[in-house]
């Protein structure tokens, strides 16, 4: 199917959900990171190219509501299954980006016997000492490309936002969209992102696989060792000519690496 | 009119290229950059020009609280509260005060400030801010959008356990306590006055406005910028249907006398330029942590905000433009007079947190301003502003009668 958005009622009319879908195949659930969803979303796109894909947004990113109502992690995680339910999705592929990356893990882990094909973007929700992830919420606009892609000529030119930053109008219109975004962000990854979910992930049955850009400069490669180590099975696949946005960077890879679940 | 002298206690010796080595006064700043020997005299300097302030008549003594932060040494405010609470007897000590959503279980400040209440003999001005997303949110790992709720809770929470005479639970979404008894209770029945710094979001005008607490805007760009603020405050309590007493409002601002205008250039200008370019140097990325204000405040304000902080070039001002544009009020005690009654009329506020020690001014220069403006200045304001409000007690310390008043024994 082509691409469409729509608003669903989640959890009994408690929150209210953008939801885009494209594309024709079996059911792939995406969990976008806390940047949301690019205009013309080129992970999303490849992912459309080859499954049926639902992107549900989390409260706070574009006109998704009921934030209010989700403070901890347990609360962030059932709203996704509150999603899913909504959808009327059984056990879809579960893709996750980053944050994403870190609610599906926290969903396998919280519900391992309704997620069985797992897919971690660069997740969150570890912490080394020794490796820190950099403190996305210190980070000027201008800063992020660098962090996000190997390519950050090209990247910067992806994250363009649509409009003029010079213009206080829509620099203004920028920055509560980002604070909105950024506000449900910060319940899972302030001021660490890390709500210990090491501590649950030997729970999760799913088969998994996890991605990282080999360029990654926000959530070092580091990090791929310790998922791989905590969930029982799991494979990683290394990107090459990759930053922290590897599937907008090499969709090819993402997806040659999702085939294993099929 | 109320005059609170406030001190911020800045670090003295940044060094003279800090704005090109260090991206920020605040947050990240190195420790190398302090020396807790010199920080040593540099406290007590600081508590003795407080102490100095009550001498002279000021009706209130002022610290507050921050964190990681080269301008603000005072992570504990209520530690210097105590310290005044001993060597001082007629001041308000203003404490503005303690971030209550920082506090576990917030309880804590409850008590503190009910033992500096005592101590003092019913002097405690109790401030609960917010706190700036530097210290709330960087410094101490608040989460943004939690923060606000946080604070509402606690500040429920310290409210009851003043005002109840009994032990009770308390089942908050942050904090459970199974029994609350607050030992000892504040002298000021059944609080002490209560002062919340804003920065003008809705939420907190309706906020002071609904319980009588005395809305502060402390900031450091001056009266003028504040006009379109204070405005906004007053208009809600219009619309409240409350009356319009000046005590509902506070403003903070740098003042500088000197017998003469010329020489309050000479004497001060480079403890002025200290402040505004090494002192308020903040990395922009500490400034806002996303989720901290609300969306309806950043919808209100977010134009002015950004417009004002294009225009907020520090180091590109000069005295002459700090002084036109009203960040700073200097000069003769004549001029100093005429520009606080422009700033009490067009912000209509009766409570003035006097920054008279400013950047790395050292001693003399700060009892020589702080005498003049005492002398000089605040007989003059009391006899003139606001007299038809000078019965209003409501938001002012109500003390323990002299005779009863104890202090540290000689």
């Amino acid at each position: 199917m082509p691409s469409s958005s729509r608003l669903i009622d989640v959890a009994g009319g408690r929150a209210s959900i953008r939801v885009h879908e494209a594309g024709d195949g079996a059911p792939l659930l995406f969990l976008h990171g806390a940047g949301g969803l690019m205009r013309d979303d080129p992970f999303f796109a490849a992912l459309a190219s080859r499954y049926h894909v639902y992107a549900p947004m989390l409260p706070g990113y574009e006109d998704s509501t009921g934030e209010e109502r989700l403070r901890t992690m347990l609360d962030i995680t059932l709203h996704q299954f509150d999603v899913m339910e909504a959808l009327g999705l059984s056990k879809p592929l579960l893709v996750g980006l980053s944050m994403g990356g870190m609610i599906a893990a926290e969903m396998a882990a919280l519900a391992p016997n309704e997620i069985e094909r797992l897919c971690l973007v660069a997740p969150a929700g570890l912490w080394l000492d020794a490796k820190p992830i950099t403190d996305m919420f210190a980070l000027l606009p201008q800063e992020f490309p660098s962090y996000l892609f190997h390519d950050v000529v090209k990247g910067a030119a992806l994250m363009t936002p649509g409009g003029d930053l010079n213009d206080v109008n829509f620099l203004a219109d920028f920055m509560v969209m980002n604070a909105r975004r950024l506000g449900t962000a910060g319940k899972m990854l302030f001021p660490i992102p890390d709500r210990g979910l090491r501590e649950r992930l030997y729970r999760v049955k799913a088969r998994t696989i996890v991605v990282w850009g080999e360029s990654d400069r926000l959530i070092p490669p580091v990090y791929a060792a310790e998922f791989q180590k905590e969930i029982a099975g799991s494979r990683v696949v290394m990107v090459p000519k990759a930053g922290h946005l590897v599937g907008h960077e090499q969709p090819e890879a993402v997806l040659r690496a999702l085939t294993e679940l099929n | 009119m109320k005059f609170t002298w406030f001190h911020l206690m800045p670090w003295p010796h940044l060094p003279e290229d800090f704005r090109e080595k260090y991206r920020s006064v605040w947050v990240d700043i190195p420790t190398t950059l302090y020396d807790p020997r010199r920080g040593h005299g540099v406290y007590h300097d600081y508590l003795d020009q407080l102490e100095y302030a009550e001498k002279v008549g000021f009706d209130g003594l002022g610290v507050n609280e921050h964190h990681a932060n080269a301008y603000g040494l005072m992570p504990s405010p209520n530690i210097m509260a105590a310290t005044l609470a001993r060597r001082t007897s007629k001041a308000a000590l203003m404490v503005l005060g303690n971030s209550i959503a920082l506090y576990n279980p917030p309880i804590r400040v409850a008590e503190e400030f009910a033992m500096l209440d005592v101590m003092s003999g019913g002097r405690l001005a109790a401030g609960f801010p917010v706190g700036t997303s530097m210290d709330t949110n960087y410094a101490y790992g608040q989460i943004p959008a939690l923060t606000r709720e946080k604070y509402t809770e606690a500040h429920e929470l310290i409210m009851k356990a003043w005002r109840e005479d009994e032990p009770f639970a308390f089942n908050g979404r942050y904090t459970q306590l199974r029994y609350v008894n607050c030992w000892p209770k504040p002298i000021q029945r059944p609080r002490p006055p209560i002062f919340i710094p804003g920065g003008g979001s809705i939420e907190t005008y309706d906020f002071c406005i609904e319980n009588d607490y005395t809305y502060c805007y402390l900031s450091y760009s001056g009266y003028l910028r504040a006009k379109q603020l204070m405005d906004g405050y007053w208009e809600r309590v219009a619309k409240a249907g409350k009356d319009e007493s000046p005590y509902r409002g506070g403003f903070a601002q740098v003042i500088c006398v000197a017998d003469t205008d010329a020489e309050a250039e000479k004497l001060y200008a480079s403890h002025v330029h200290y402040f505004y370019n090494r002192c308020l140097h903040v990395y922009p990325g500490f400034a806002d942590a996303p989720g901290y204000r609300t969306i309806k405040t950043l919808q209100a304000n977010m134009i002015t905000q950004l417009t004002q902080a294009q225009l907020r070039n520090y180091p590109t001002l000069t005295w002459k433009d700090l002084v036109d544009q009203g960040y700073v009020i200097a000069g003769s005690p004549e001029t100093v007079h005429d520009r606080m009654v422009d700033l009490a009329k067009s912000l209509r506020v009766g409570n003035i947190f006097g920054l008279f020690q400013v950047g790395d001014m050292p001693g003399d220069k700060v009892r020589n301003s702080t005498k003049l403006f005492a002398e000089k200045v605040m007989p003059r304001l009391k006899q003139s502003m606001f007299r038809e409000w000078d019965h209003d007690d409501r938001f002012w310390i109500k003390p323990l009668p002299a005779n009863e008043q104890r202090v540290a024994a000689e």
